[in-house]
């Protein structure tokens, strides 16, 4: 069958088996199991209703359960396992673990991962701010925005397309065709650099374009906190006679902290599991490693998945404070 | 804001300038790439992409026809053409006949050729050779000219990577195939969600907080941790790699953050509407289609475009539930990477296969950047 009708089909059944789930077990409890008429009448109305959120929330729940929650145990029990010929399994222990940390290419991974955790959340959230900043004071601060938050629409592998173009490099006889090489030739340098394998620098090459896709996201979040900052505060300011640099960074920063700090975890996150970016610009040569596109190398190029579920569970244990807090905070706020 | 008192000119021409300045770093990149899929290879490998956007000036070694050309009228020998022949057009500014002295001549004058003779051009090219002896000798002479050339542009690249059907490398099958991955992908975890969150949003039962603090806890969760156990599971039910396993997997990814936006919206409805509705004997079941759902538009666009970027956008997933050793049900991102392993100089190629790509949901952004927006707003956990 052609895969388009293929996908037709499942939209139809997809779509067409949840309503109708919905609808025939909403029936059956209503009408069959407990009719909300009769003797019982009341006692069923109270019975249906303690049932039906099941009803609502049941192939959800078992969807994320088999998932997302299920494959976090899983993977737990395969890092501590090792695979053996017709597909028989051997515990362990910690062996996955150590043969993981014995590898240099690991600590290249966690190194690179370290640096892009500091790096990208930190110049995403200024950068974003700056241009919230900047745009709620000028006219055509729309236009502004739109330009800076369109990277969150391009897929990484089309980011990591563009980027290879900025960077690119040709002989030195050549002309530059790379706008970077073509700047650095310039402003005076002698030769035309190939970006991407300079060992260590390379890495922020490949940050820079986390960078300019988080930015927009960062930018409209933090807007948003910035006009919910009351008028009054900034006009006192005013009177008490603040410059703009003081209004800003001791009257407006403090008060959108909270905002700022879900900015950073947000980006936090996706920078752990970078992936695509490395996969495409560098492929982790040129020590360029990050831990998702180690993972990615063991579990199916080396098809080490030992090794490769050790390496899945490091960036679980990364997520994991994150994790808390967010589940911390949204229990603080659903009381 | 533009009033504030304390506000001077000066200040409002530095943010002007370096918003300007922002704007201009953050669309520089994507230009470049738009710009140069529109170039042949030969432009694209001899300037840079900014430079095609004004008329650029070259020196070109052109020729005047062979002696076979030539035509005797009053005695002379006449060759007479256009130095551009086969070639683009452009616009003489100066030219010379010597390599050492290449901007001797002004359009329209007359040059005295070192084997007796003389030519003149014209600034669209012309020119005319005059010789009282008969030329010989199978090639012409050389003219040298410096032209201006107009900006150029062509719409070829994209002719082959879209529409020819011999060229293996194109993107129309791998369009097809993310279009395939990507509809279904984003309409089912939308309806298993908003049943979900209604539950969560508005019924009353005992583990309701828990499964909440459930459902933020997986927003987290990397999918990496995913991807084996999975594949084992798939591999076990019998589906192997396939567009069901892929549609199944981003349906389940998908669902945390649509079971939080839409909770989180729903929470917001008014309740007297539902409990009014409640009271006149509505169940629970048309409460939500015939209430809860139609209110909750904004939400589902949101979750709607998310979804979509996402799983058009999206390598890794793809990577590992769909594209199998046969490479036909291969995705437009993983075709790209493979064209910068395979084709990596060819930019013609690459621009234009990465542009196919970046094109669908660039429209998206642009025509529904309020809703997405308003989704981002709801969707970071504050």
């Amino acid at each position: 069958m052609h895969p388009a009708l293929q996908g037709l089909l499942t939209i139809i059944i997809g779509v067409g088996g949840c309503v109708g789930y919905f609808y025939c077990s909403n029936l059956f409890l209503d009408k069959v199991l407990f009719p909300a008429s009769g003797p019982k009448a009341g006692r069923n109305i109270n019975r249906a209703n303690l049932l039906r959120p099941w009803l609502f929330l049941l192939p959800a729940l078992a969807a994320l359960g088999l998932y997302l929650a299920y494959p976090v145990f899983e993977t737990m029990r395969l890092s501590l396992t090792e695979r053996l010929p017709g597909n028989q399994s051997q515990f362990v222990g910690l062996a996955n673990y150590e043969q993981m940390m014995a590898d240099p290419k690991f600590w290249e991974a966690l190194k690179n991962n370290m640096m892009w955790l500091l790096v990208v959340p930190a110049l995403s959230t200024v950068f974003g701010l700056l241009a919230a900043q900047l745009s709620d004071r000028v006219r055509w601060g729309n236009i502004a925005k739109s330009i800076i938050f369109m990277p969150m629409a391009i897929s990484f592998v089309g980011a990591a397309v563009i980027w290879k173009l900025v960077y690119d490099t040709r002989p030195i006889e050549q002309e530059q065709i790379g706008v970077l090489n073509a700047l650095y030739l310039y402003f005076g340098g002698t030769e035309p650099n190939t970006w991407l394998t300079i060992p260590f620098w390379n890495s922020f090459f490949l940050m820079a374009v986390l960078v300019w896709i988080q930015t927009g996201f960062a930018m409209v979040i933090l807007s948003a906190a910035l006009r919910g900052i009351p008028e009054e505060t900034i006009e006192a300011a005013i009177v008490d006679g603040a410059n703009p640099l003081q209004i800003f960074f001791k009257i407006k920063v403090p008060q959108i902290m909270g905002t700022i700090v879900v900015v950073w975890t947000t980006i936090t996150i996706v920078v752990l599991k970078v992936f695509d970016i490395v996969y495409a610009m560098t492929n982790g040569q040129w020590e360029t490693q990050v831990l998702a596109n180690y993972m990615y190398d063991k579990m199916f190029r080396a098809n080490d998945w030992g090794v490769g579920s050790a390496s899945a569970m490091i960036i679980m244990l990364l997520v994991m404070p994150i994790l808390v807090w967010n589940v911390y905070n949204a229990r603080k706020e659903m009381r | 804001m533009d009033n504030i008192a304390g506000q001077k000119s000066s200040l409002v021409w530095a943010v002007n300038l370096s918003l300007v300045a922002l704007v201009l770093l953050w669309l520089f990149p994507t230009a470049g790439l738009l710009v140069s899929s529109f170039r042949t290879s030969d432009q694209i490998a001899t300037s840079g992409w900014w430079k095609s956007l004004v008329a650029s000036e070259q020196n070109l070694t052109l020729r005047t026809a062979p002696s076979a050309d030539q035509v005797e009228l009053d005695g002379k020998f006449v060759i007479e053409g256009n130095l551009f022949e086969g070639k683009k057009a452009s616009d003489i500014s100066v030219w010379g006949i010597s390599s050492k002295a290449i901007a001797d001549f002004k359009p329209g004058e007359t040059a005295q050729l070192k084997k007796g003779g003389q030519v003149t051009v014209l600034v669209n090219g012309d020119y005319k050779l005059e010789h009282t002896e008969a030329l010989t000798g199978k090639r012409g002479s050389r003219i040298f000219v410096t032209a201006t050339r107009a900006p150029e542009f062509t719409i070829r690249n994209y002719q082959n990577v879209l529409f020819d059907e011999n060229n293996r490398e194109g993107m129309s099958k791998a369009f097809f195939n993310t279009l395939t991955v990507t509809i279904p992908a984003t309409i089912i975890p939308i309806m298993l969600a908003a049943f979900a969150a209604y539950a969560l949003a508005w019924m009353d039962f005992p583990g309701r907080a828990l499964l909440i603090a459930f459902v933020v806890a997986l927003l987290v969760v990397p999918l990496q941790l995913a991807l084996i156990p999975l594949l084992k599971f798939h591999n076990q039910i019998g589906i192997g790699k396939g567009y069901i396993g892929v549609w199944l997997a981003h349906t389940g990814f998908g669902l945390p953050l649509a079971i939080y936006l839409l909770r989180n919206y729903m929470v917001g409805l008014p309740r007297d509407i539902i409990e009014n509705a409640r009271v006149d004997g509505a169940t629970e079941f048309q409460i939500f289609t015939k209430i809860i759902l139609p209110l909750s538009f904004p939400a589902l666009a949101s979750f709607a475009i998310f979804q979509f970027l996402w799983t058009w956008n999206d390598l890794l997933v793809s990577l590992v539930f769909l594209i199998d050793s046969t490479g036909e049900t291969t995705v437009m991102t993983k075709q790209i990477v493979e064209l910068l392993g395979t084709r990596g100089g060819n930019w013609e190629i690459l621009a234009t296969s990465a542009f196919v790509s970046i094109a669908v949901p660039l429209m998206v952004f642009f025509a529904m950047q309020k809703y997405l927006v308003r989704g981002l707003l709801a969707g970071s956990v504050k």
